[in-house]
């Protein structure tokens, strides 16, 4: 059993040895790891619920909009944001996102499993459905064209600064939503997942630790949306589609749920297959469609659940040794 | 599953290496990025572009202008983000010299900016947006709308519409930026010439039921304008005509195109719709071209066609005159802007200053009928009447046009609604 310290230092020079490999690999590849990373974030806050606390959401690309749609709007109508100001964007952002999530947590958090799934969808649909028809603001179905990147000492536009702009961001919100899932409010988390009666009688406000976490969730996602609209330099009705969400869930399952590098890993793979290998051959909606397959029918427990399969197998071939090894006893005697 | 990717990577990189190894430095080449959903619901709008644009290309032996073509088509997806993605992957890794293609308003919107960003000429030969092409065409020079722009087809069928004596019109368009646009285009010149908008119908996109609009629309029209997209097209009629109303319907142009026509019903017959191309303009270039189209994908051409095989030729006009050496985005659209083309569609040239097209415009009528030799009675749009070279400002006077906002959902204002 890897100790958490490894896992830690593991995924640590991985990180390093992305940060540095990627920046020499060609302008293209870097475009796509920082998109992938943005989105990393939003397929993390998902985990939070997913993973953690045990609540499938089908509308976390609400969250995600309004963080876009925020950094359009503020630079497009009031030049906010394109200085030092972005920082103030990014903060907007996540609070933006929080306060929405506190809102939809309202109506959400009171149900569980696929009646929480059908209220998120249908919460999520509205922001969408705002983002589509409300066009004095949003653009409609046009959507918001950014006029550039911010600018403040460090010129983003060039996209290796951006990259790695990206990067910080991922690396602390990554280190973040760790330290909270190990924090005890975190354990909790995982207790009312488990079995939220047991953490009920044991005098948890169950219901408050849920809205907690999807609180959370709703402002890494307001910070995912920040990044992606300065990634893409437009937001439109299709950056928060249903399917947005959808994605951010099924790179969750794919990596491995409750693992948070198992989202980072999902997101990688989906936009590998869906932004680069789409590039190089026609079929690979299929490979992609054939990996969410597979991994749901022989790793249901995604990616991650890789080393525990083989523990296990290597576990079980031992236990069938004992067991073995006592029948010749049994017949010897 | 990952040594297959893995081996498709590795494939796919040897394919690429192969063909870069391949290239001849003797002949001047010109590599055109190409944007076209080949995956997601406008897949098949993404096939008739790329086969338009490959089947120019294939006529001139992959030449265009006295330069090879590398003719490189990318997935959209038809996503703006994708969009973004992809454009610059075309740019960054394989170091195009042009940009073409992508279907949807979002598309143009999102890859206008990165042509301006990038120095990058873009092409849009299929998505186009009012505003784009005209209050924000200043802020993107690199960018071209070969194709059309929405509103463009609708003023002169507005006109059309009240010359036929039509007093009140009732509208019913798909909810969406592109509908307004053709909306508003109608509603402008028939209003201008003394027609009434009596009331408008915003249906949702991808409606497909008319129960529920049907009975509302008022019983005291002249006729119906419709503006449809896809499915919504071949639905509407179907469900207006079993209805037992019989007023004559006129529409905009993707409500009745080729795309459209082939999947739709008897009920059709004697529809009236208006855009810059109909496969049955009787003229020996569209014959030429509906016929090879044809025999070569076993279908008639739709717009998208068409658009994309005569911007082929537009690209192929404009290199000849620098001897098949690429000129750089901002000289190649000064000459692109002196050269009138001989499309299947007509005469087509560009208005200098918006970079947008000048072009016929038919008014269409569906028939059942025997055309270009084929032995089947089939429905096509036969042209009733043609405005020739019809700019996207119609006659208005350009600055004044340019003043009033863009035609959304609140513009033209509804005068006669109740």
């Amino acid at each position: 059993m890897m100790s958490q310290t490894i896992k830690i230092v593991v995924v640590v020079l991985a990180l390093v040895a992305f940060v540095i490999i990627v920046p020499t690999s060609g302008s293209f590849v870097v475009l796509l790891a920082t998109r992938a990373m943005a989105f990393a974030i939003l397929a993390m806050s998902v985990d939070i619920l997913l993973g953690f606390t045990g609540l499938s959401s089908l509308g976390q690309a609400a969250y995600f909009g309004v963080g876009a749609y925020l950094t359009a709007v503020l630079a497009t109508k009031f030049h906010f944001g394109l200085g030092w100001d972005f920082w103030l964007v990014v903060v907007l952002g996540m609070l933006i996102g929080a306060a929405l999530a506190a809102v939809f947590g309202l109506f959400a958090i009171r149900a569980g499993g696929v009646y929480f799934l059908m209220i998120t969808l249908a919460l999520g649909q509205c922001v969408w459905g705002l983002a589509y028809r409300w066009n004095s603001v949003t653009g409609g179905d046009n959507g918001i064209n950014l006029s550039g990147r911010p600018s403040f000492g460090l010129d983003l536009s060039n996209e290796v600064t951006f990259f790695y702009l990206v990067f910080g961001f991922f690396a602390a919100s990554m280190a973040l939503m760790y330290v909270l899932i190990r924090s005890p409010f975190g354990r909790s988390l995982v207790g009312i997942r488990e079995r939220e009666l047991r953490m009920q009688i044991l005098g948890y406000n169950t219901w408050l630790h849920k809205y907690i976490a999807f609180i959370i969730a709703g402002a890494f996602g307001g910070l995912s949306g920040v990044l992606w609209a300065q990634t893409n330099g437009h937001v439109s009705p299709e950056t928060l589609v249903l399917t947005t969400s959808v994605d951010a869930l099924l790179m969750v399952v794919l990596g491995g749920a409750g693992t948070l590098i198992g989202a980072v890993i999902g997101a990688a793979i989906v936009f590998g297959m869906r932004e680069y290998l789409s590039t190089l051959v026609p079929w690979w909606q299929y490979a992609l469609g054939a990996v969410y397959v597979l991994t749901i029918l022989y790793l249901p427990s995604g990616l991650m659940g890789v080393p525990a399969r083989i523990r296990q197998a290597r576990a079980n071939t031992a236990a069938q040794n004992v067991v073995e090894a006592n029948k010749e006893l049994a017949t010897k005697t | 599953m990952k040594p297959k990717m893995l081996t498709a990577i590795l494939v796919g990189g040897a394919i690429m290496l192969g063909l870069g190894a391949g290239a001849s430095a003797q002949t001047p080449e010109v590599k055109i990025g190409f944007l076209a959903p080949r995956s997601g619901i406008f897949t098949q709008l993404g096939t008739d572009m790329v086969d338009g644009f490959q089947m120019y290309l294939d006529e001139h032996k992959g030449m265009l202008g006295g330069a090879k073509v590398k003719f490189i088509v990318e997935d959209d997806q038809g996503k703006p983000d994708v969009d973004v993605t992809k454009a610059k992957k075309l740019i960054l890794q394989d170091k195009v010299d042009m940009l073409v293609g992508a279907v949807l308003a979002s598309s143009a919107y999102a890859l206008a900016p990165v042509s301006t960003a990038e120095k990058m000429l873009y092409i849009g030969t299929v998505s186009t947006a009012d505003d784009l092409a005209q209050r924000q065409i200043s802020k993107y020079p690199y960018l071209v709308l070969s194709g059309w722009v929405p509103s463009q087809p609708n003023h002169p069928l507005g006109q059309w519409a009240c010359d036929q004596g039509y007093k009140k019109i009732v509208a019913i368009s798909a909810d969406y930026a592109f509908g307004y646009e053709q909306m508003g285009g109608f509603q402008q010149t028939f209003e201008d010439c003394g027609g009434k908008i009596i009331q408008k119908i915003w249906v949702p996109l991808g409606t497909k039921d008319f129960g529920p609009y049907i009975p509302s629309m008022k019983a005291d029209a002249d006729a119906i304008f419709t503006m449809m997209v896809g499915p919504m097209s071949l639905q509407f009629p179907k469900q207006f005509r079993a209805s037992g109303n019989k007023k004559p319907i006129v529409g905009g142009g993707t409500s009745y195109d080729e795309f459209a026509l082939p999947f739709m019903g008897d009920e059709v017959i004697g529809d009236v719709s208006a855009l810059q191309y109909s496969a049955a303009i009787e003229t020996p270039e569209n014959e030429a071209f509906v016929k090879n189209y044809r025999a070569k994908y076993g279908k008639v051409p739709s717009y998208y066609s068409e658009s994309n095989y005569a911007a082929a030729k537009w690209i192929d006009l404009t290199l000849a005159k620098h001897g098949g050496k690429y000129p750089g985005p901002i000289e190649f659209i000064n000459t692109m802007k002196t050269i009138k083309i001989n499309a299947p569609r007509g005469p087509v040239s560009l208005d200098p200053e918006t970079k947008s097209p000048i072009q016929n415009i038919y008014i269409k009528k569906v028939e059942k009928k025997k055309m270009f030799g084929y032995g089947k009675d089939e429905l096509w749009n036969t042209v009733i009447k043609t405005y020739p070279a019809v700019s996207q400002f119609w006659t208005y006077d350009k600055a004044k046009f340019l003043a009033q906002p863009v035609y959304s959902r609140d513009f033209p204002p509804c005068k006669y609604c109740e």
